[in-house]
């Protein structure tokens, strides 16, 4: 188990510093930043100066080992375009984002996890058709629409929910359905599948040749060999959910981390790209480091090999 | 002798595949019944069958099905597990893939012990190191901790056979418990089911294709062919006079050293086994048999021999010449 841990880590750590690499070399094959930031008036002489300013007139791995540097301690810098600390806005931001992202995958687990199980147990019956078409159409359905849909039922015509912000955690629920929405398929199709093969298989045979409860047949004997492959999309739905918020954040007026990617990258803000991405990066490689983790606790021929 | 299982005319179809069709066995209390045959002609679902663990796909159907006197027909899968694990239970053929691999063998041994005794964590893990002991692994009380994939093939079976004895059933069902092992430890887990029968007075159901396990352990044979019981007999009756053309190429195919003959393929009666529909009548087995004869396409009669042996062919008693 020590060996699986230690192999995973320094997976988990290659894996950051060739994203930190990437970071900064994708601001930089963008283009001359000089140019960028001084914006279309600026005379070249302008450019220069704020080359200077920036730093940008050194050679290119002394900036990068800089800027390394600096980010290994949290330091991204100022931002260009919102003139505050990079590391102040991430801060700011991220606790946004990782509630949305908790809420929608707290009620992708809920709503997945059971249809999952409900369809592979009827499996080719009516229950599970169903089951099944429904989830085709919600895949089918574009989130902002959705959105829309929500804010008019939910928030308008019923008036249970707000509509936009961040005050209370009743803000959060509307645009963690949406969120959810994209992630449910995925999640119950390998529920689903993952349960159908875990009860067609011998051990399971077994368990109920030793006359175990149903429920010890369920919960104990397949659920655990069927969690696997669920526990290893999850980790990565719940990622896309945390990076890939963008819509939902601005159909929702929430401004997360997904929301300030967008606009650093709109507005050239590099340093501000950088620490997003790394950011995202970090959280994607937790993420599939703790599915592992979880996984090698469930299946012990992992935590051998 | 009284009778532990009773089965009669059970029939078993996947679609319209007719695995089983009107097979009739009976297991005494304390015996070993072995039931051969060759590969596909419905041994295991039989077993499986009588477990009620047939696939889904799997019909089941029977004039008798009693297990001590119960009909397992009336019973419905709650009462059925009631029985399954604890008086009834069942080794399978695949002992590779039959424990669960998200589990210790103690932790999978011990929870039939609780579900049918209520026992005690402590109490049950004991009764496992016991059994453990007993099926001949060395260091018990280290291999409750391992998981599946630690041990060998070998290994797995005698945790399959320790747990099935947890409750101390009355009936085990094994189906070829030894195909998959190396033929040192096929002879010590035979061994280890007769003695165990010995103390424990278990009926034993097993199913197997190889006639030397037969002669060492039965008590009586039944012989199946595409589904059927052809042939049913006290185990020294089989032997020595064996009734049914099928049972009797069975025999012959038994290597007897020095008069192996060297043209025909070791263990094998030319021919495949049909596969068989519903709709089928007459005798299963008429175009591999030499004896054929017009009326094998009718309604087969069976033949009672001994009030203990029978057999399903056209030909009487009368007429089959001594083997
Ligand atoms: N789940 C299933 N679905 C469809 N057909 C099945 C299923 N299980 C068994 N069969 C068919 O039923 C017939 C009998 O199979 P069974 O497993 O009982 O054979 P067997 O006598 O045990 O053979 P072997 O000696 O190879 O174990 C075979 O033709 C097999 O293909
Ligand atoms: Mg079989």
């Amino acid at each position: 188990m020590l060996e699986f841990l230690a192999r995973r880590l320094l997976v988990a750590l290659l894996v950051c510093v060739t994203v930190l690499t990437f970071a900064f070399a994708l601001t930089r094959l963008a283009g001359d930043l000089a140019i960028s930031i001084a914006g279309a008036q600026a005379t070249a002489a302008d450019i220069e100066i704020i080359r200077k300013a920036y730093g940008l007139d050194r050679p290119i791995l002394e900036q990068f080992f800089d800027w390394v540097g600096r980010a290994v301690v949290g330091d991204f810098g100022q931002s260009y375009f919102f003139r505050e600390r990079v590391s102040k806005l991430i801060v700011d931001r991220l606790p946004i984002t990782l509630t949305l992202g908790l809420v929608g995958l707290g009620i992708a687990l809920v709503v997945a996890l059971p249809l999952g199980v409900i369809s592979a147990l009827n499996e080719g019956r009516l229950a599970d058709r169903l089951i099944s078409v429904v989830a085709l159409l919600g895949q089918a359905m574009p989130s902002f629409w959705l959105g829309l849909l929500l804010m008019i039922t939910l928030g308008l015509r019923l008036g249970w929910l707000p509509i936009s912000g961040t005050g209370t955690w009743q803000h959060f629920v509307m645009p963690g359905i949406v969120l959810a929405f994209s992630a449910i398929p995925a999640l119950m199709r390998l529920t689903r599948s993952g349960m159908i093969d875990a009860m067609g298989s011998d051990y399971i045979r077994t368990a109920r040749a030793k006359g175990l409860s149903r429920a010890s047949i369920l919960l104990k004997h397949a659920a655990r060999n069927a969690a696997m492959p669920v526990v290893s999309i999850a980790a990565v739905q719940f990622g896309f959910m945390l990076g890939g918020s963008i819509v939902i954040e601005t159909v929702f007026a929430l401004h997360g981390v997904g929301f300030l990617a967008w606009e650093s990258i709109s507005k050239n803000d590099y340093p501000t790209v950088q620490a997003v991405v790394l950011l995202l990066a970090i959280i994607y490689t937790l993420l599939t480091l703790a599915a592992d983790l979880l996984n090698a606790v469930l299946d012990p021929r992992l935590r051998a090999s | 002798m009284t009778a532990l299982l009773e089965v009669e005319g059970l029939e078993i179809s996947f679609g319209s595949l007719a695995a089983v069709r009107g097979a009739s066995l009976q297991v005494n209390k304390g015996e070993t019944h072995c039931l051969v045959g060759e590969s596909g002609c419905g041994k295991s679902v039989t077993a499986l069958s009588i477990m009620g663990l047939l696939a889904r796909n799997g019909r089941r159907d029977a004039r008798v099905l009693r297990f001590d006197g119960t009909d397992l027909l009336a019973l419905n899968e709650r009462a059925m597990s009631r029985l399954r694990g604890n008086r009834l239970a069942m080794i399978f053929q695949e002992p590779m893939t039959s424990l669960n691999p998200a589990y210790t063998v103690g932790s999978q041994m011990i929870e039939v012990m609780q579900r049918h005794r209520g026992a005690t964590r402590a109490a049950a893990l004991a009764r496992a190191e016991e059994l453990l002991a007993r099926v001949r692994i060395t260091s018990p009380g280290m291999r409750l901790g391992q998981y599946p994939h630690q041990l060998s093939g070998g290994l797995r079976q005698r945790v399959m056979i320790a747990m099935a004895l947890m409750c101390s059933p009355e009936l085990l069902i094994a189906d070829e418990p030894t195909t998959a092992l190396d033929v040192t430890v096929q002879a010590q887990i035979l061994r280890l089911l007769s003695d165990l029968q010995k103390d424990l007075g278990l009926a034993i159901l097993l199913i197997t294709h190889d006639l030397g396990v037969v002669a060492r352990t039965a008590h009586r044979v039944s012989v199946m062919y595409a589904g059927e019981v052809v042939e049913s007999a006290p185990v020294a009756q089989l032997f020595t006079k064996p009734m049914h053309p099928y049972t009797r190429g069975l025999l012959d195919c038994v290597p007897v050293p020095g008069k192996v003959r060297r043209d025909q393929p070791l263990g094998s009666i030319p021919g495949m086994v049909p596969r068989m529909t519903q709709s089928f009548r007459g005798c299963a087995f008429v175009e591999r048999c030499t004896l054929a004869r017009p009326d094998c396409a009718g309604e087969i009669v069976r033949h009672r021999l001994a009030a203990q042996h029978d057999y399903l062919c056209q030909i009487p008693p009368d007429r089959v010449t001594a083997p």
